[in-house]
């Protein structure tokens, strides 16, 4: 019954996004408001039908009802609850789900609170949603149901692979997801605007929150993506330049763009075309992440089952969006008019620059996922691309985009003096000598690299603390009026230099724990005890137990630092019954100065086991970077401007604004 | 209508374009089937400091079956399968020999002290060109070489348990009986 129920739930939804995605569009362009308000209607309904689909999946797996074919092949009933849970998404048919209840959860949010939104605005908006509905939910209806019923039904399900049965991942694809979806809003957004022919502040002013919010998603999604390899495939690694990471990591590289081109509209009215452009990329590039990750057509270590018949449809659902909204783009944004003018030295200009670093990453990215495929289309000849590739062009791009990100927040808009702001930033300069110094006499060694990744974090913490420090004139009035500018400035001031400083701690932990990570590998002895990074590791023994649906191997260490006991270490590797496969599950200290990292391997047959030992030094604040940034990204969405959002209030708190920030 | 306004959408054509083709032509895990039955391309390289002698195609062609296998320090899946490769070099069945490529020697060599090495000799193909002669499309992949130096069999991606037990296993058990 309950799959029928979910059935139903997928057929309502998508004659409702059928009928969204067409007559509000109609109604826009005859100007008839009827049919325009529709819009908001359908967007409600298509929600609680994909809900009630959604719904009716979780309960047969809460349930373990394997009668469905989809809980049966991913689901296992000695399955501890969350990973049941998590099950209706770890797999292909419900992650696909997944993604329809965000559209339609994210397009019934534009609708509820679009209430300042153009009527025509609003309508178009949620026709191009409805059209991206309609998109999904055919491919679920046709190629992936995952209410297909198996008769008679299993006595047990499959279960769930091992490595996805783990909380880091549990919760990244929702993260994911909620990222691309966001990035739908902008597209339909822009389409919105190509057709309306206009593109206004009041429309950036929309476009801008749910690029935050993508963006923000996006960043936390990843970060956990990266977390969960760090700790399960036991290798300490945490980013491998995977197709299906890359996937992930374009259209974070174009929604950053995205969102500081966005302020230029908002703020100037200028690059009104380029910020559509991104717009429309950084969701196309969800969609061919999508498009490589299922079907196949790449080599990648994360091993989903790819079918042909669900490669053609996204392909050609690829198609239809990107060619149809890339046409609309040529043909209709040469008639947008331009907006005000600006010097190279300026707010502006220092964002152009952000944006063309940041593109053009995403770009060579792009290049080294695809150029397997063009070469082997071309000539037949089989390449892989591997770091050396990535690494070789993508910190010649990050570099001078951090250094540059310094320059930006100090330069007024329209036309800024370089001078000046130089002068500002001596401050920073000088910490940089001082950090980069201090770093080179603890450690006096380590790449050159390094010490240049020492430095941007150093020149990032100053200038970022310098311009907090201007804007509530530090030092400059008394404290009190300080701390009373302090708390007066909007949001998305404390957005921005929050932000920016979670960068700096993710440039801080990928330096420091790249170049002076300790390691050591190799047999140990029960009782005995090695020196890693200055702590010392003592092997206490390996037992061998039953967990719930899998066997252990356990480890114990112990580890202290002159004599004083810091942790104790039981890294394990596990065995699975169902289905049958081998897990690491590393024990990690996290502190904030290092990770200390140990696995615990295979038995040599003289009483010894294979162990790894590393000393990470800072790599935790790749993590807690990410979140600081995301931290960021949710202060800047609660700014007043976006939570109120009309056109009518835009004059005054523009004007506030300009007070707070006392330019 | 500008040109510059065109771009995106020509862009766009292209990779769709060679996204169709590759969707219906290409198949990642397939071999370029000239190499099959052919014999290995010739070279010589040096092994990987401290594991194994020097690898050059006349090893191949020693009158015996024996597994060349890709193999790289920032390569991941080749984890997966090195306990199978481990495993193979114990029971000493068959010679195992490790193509390094596109590694530094130093990491490659970090890489096998930390693993182990299941390899009787080792040949490191730094700029990748050996690579290019057998047709590597990703690290690992493993060639099953008959014993005059002919190409008989090449798995792309780690090796499996079915891999190991319906194509490298009965390979040698033939070749005993």
């Amino acid at each position: 019954m309950i799959g029928e129920i979910g059935q139903f739930g997928l057929i309502l939804a998508l004659v409702v996004a059928t009928l969204q995605g067409t007559l509000p569009l109609v109604g826009a362009a005859r100007g008839n408001i009827v049919q325009m308000r529709f819009a908001s209607n359908a967007a409600l309904v298509q929600f609680l039908a994909v809900t009630l689909s959604f719904a009716a999946l979780t309960v047969a797996y809460v349930g373990s009802d394997f009668s469905v074919v989809n809980v049966a092949k991913n689901s296992h009933s000695l399955k501890p609850m969350l990973y049941k849970i998590s099950g209706v998404w770890g797999n292909h048919e419900g992650s696909l789900l997944l993604w329809a209840w965000i559209l339609a959860l994210f397009g019934y949010a534009v609708a509820a609170f679009g209430r300042n939104l153009p009527d025509s605005l609003k309508a178009r908006v949620l026709a191009v949603q409805g059209l991206i509905g309609v998109g999904f939910l055919l491919f679920i209806v046709f190629t992936s149901n995952p209410f297909e019923r198996v008769d008679p039904a299993p006595f047990d399900g499959q279960g769930l692979n091992p490595l996805l049965q783990d909380p880091g991942l549990a919760f990244h694809p929702p993260f994911l997801y909620l990222g691309y979806v966001g990035l739908s809003i902008t597209f339909s957004f822009a389409i919105a605007a190509l057709i309306e022919g206009k593109v206004d502040p009041a429309w950036a002013r929309w476009v801008r929150p749910w690029t935050l919010a993508a963006w923000s998603f996006l960043t936390l999604g990843i970060a956990l993506g990266s977390w969960w390899a760090y700790y399960e495939l036991g290798w300490g690694g945490w980013w491998f330049w995977d197709p299906v990471e890359n996937a992930s990591f374009m259209p974070w590289l174009v929604s950053t763009a995205l969102l500081h081109s966005a302020i230029v509209v908002e703020k100037r009215d200028a690059l009104k075309n380029w910020t559509i452009l991104l717009a429309i990329i950084a969701f196309s590039l969800s969609l061919l992440g999508t498009f490589l990750v299922r079907s196949g057509v790449l080599n990648s270590v994360h091993a989903f089952a790819s079918d042909p018949a669900r490669g053609v449809f996204i392909l050609g659902f690829l198609f239809v969006v990107v060619g149809g909204s890339l046409t609309l783009y040529a043909v209709r944004a040469p008639s947008m008019k331009g907006g005000g003018l600006f010097a190279p030295i300026s707010r502006e200009g220092a964002l152009v620059l952000n944006n063309l670093l940041l593109s053009t990453a995403a770009a060579t990215v792009l290049l080294g996922t695809l150029y397997p495929i063009f070469l082997d289309a071309i000539s037949g000849a089989k390449v892989s691309v591997g770091p050396p590739y990535f690494n070789s062009t993508f910190l010649p791009l990050a570099i001078p985009l951090v250094i540059a990100l310094a320059f930006g927040p100090f330069l007024p808009w329209k036309r800024g003096d370089l001078k000046g702001v130089l002068s500002r930033l001596k401050l920073a300069l000088s910490f940089v000598v001082m950090i980069v110094g201090v770093t080179w006499w603890i450690v006096d060694d380590g790449p050159i690299l390094a010490f240049v990744g020492m430095g941007l974090f150093a020149w990032l913490v100053a200038s970022v603390l310098t311009e907090l420090g201007d804007r509530i004139k530090l030092f400059r009035t008394s404290l009190r009026q300080s701390l009373k500018r302090f708390l007066n400035l909007p949001r998305s001031a404390y957005g921005m230099t929050i932000a920016h400083l979670g960068v700096a701690m993710v440039v801080l932990g990928i330096t420091a724990s790249e170049a002076w990570q300790s390691e050591k590998l190799g047999v140990m002895m029960p009782g005995e005890t090695v020196t890693v990074g200055g702590y010392d590791f003592q092997f206490g023994g390996a037992e061998r137990l039953k967990g719930p649906n899998y066997d252990i191997l356990r480890g114990s260490f112990k580890a202290s630092k002159d004599g004083v006991l810091v942790a104790e270490l039981d890294p394990e590797q596990r065995v699975y019954q169902s289905p049958p496969m081998e897990t690491t599950e590393a024990a990690i200290w996290p502190m904030m100065s290092a990770d200390l990292y140990v696995v615990i391997g295979e038995e040599d047959g003289k009483g010894g086991y294979a162990t790894r030992i590393y000393h990470k030094p800072f790599i935790s604040w790749i993590w807690f970077g990410a979140i600081v940034m995301f931290i960021g990204g949710g202060f800047s969405l609660s700014d007043r401007r976006f939570r109120i959002g009309a056109a009518k209030a835009r004059k005054k708190t523009i004007e506030k604004q300009a007070k707070a920030a006392g330019a | 209508m500008k040109l510059s306004f065109m771009t995106p959408i020509l862009t766009f054509m292209v990779i769709a374009g060679v996204m169709f083709y590759a969707l219906f032509y290409l198949d990642p895990k397939e071999i370029p089937s000239e190499l099959l039955d052919k014999k290995a391309p010739s070279f010589a390289l040096p092994a990987v400091p401290g594991y194994g002698d020097d690898l050059s195609s006349e090893n191949l062609k020693e009158g015996k079956i024996t597994l060349l296998n890709v193999f790289a320090s920032w390569c991941v899946a080749c984890l997966a399968e090195h306990p199978t490769l481990m495993e193979l070099s114990r029971q000493g069945k068959i010679d195992i020999y490790g193509l390094n490529y596109k590694d530094k020697p130093e990491a490659a060599a970090k890489w096998l002290k930390r693993n182990g090495s299941p390899y009787k000799r080792t040949g490191m193909d730094l700029k990748g060109r050996v690579g290019i002669d057998f047709g590597v499309y990703g690290v690992p992949e493993t060639f099953i070489m008959g014993p005059d130096g002919t190409i008989l069999d090449k798995i792309i991606g780690p090796i499996t348990e079915k891999d190991l037990k319906t194509r490298i296993l009965p390979r040698l058990t033939g070749d005993a009986g």
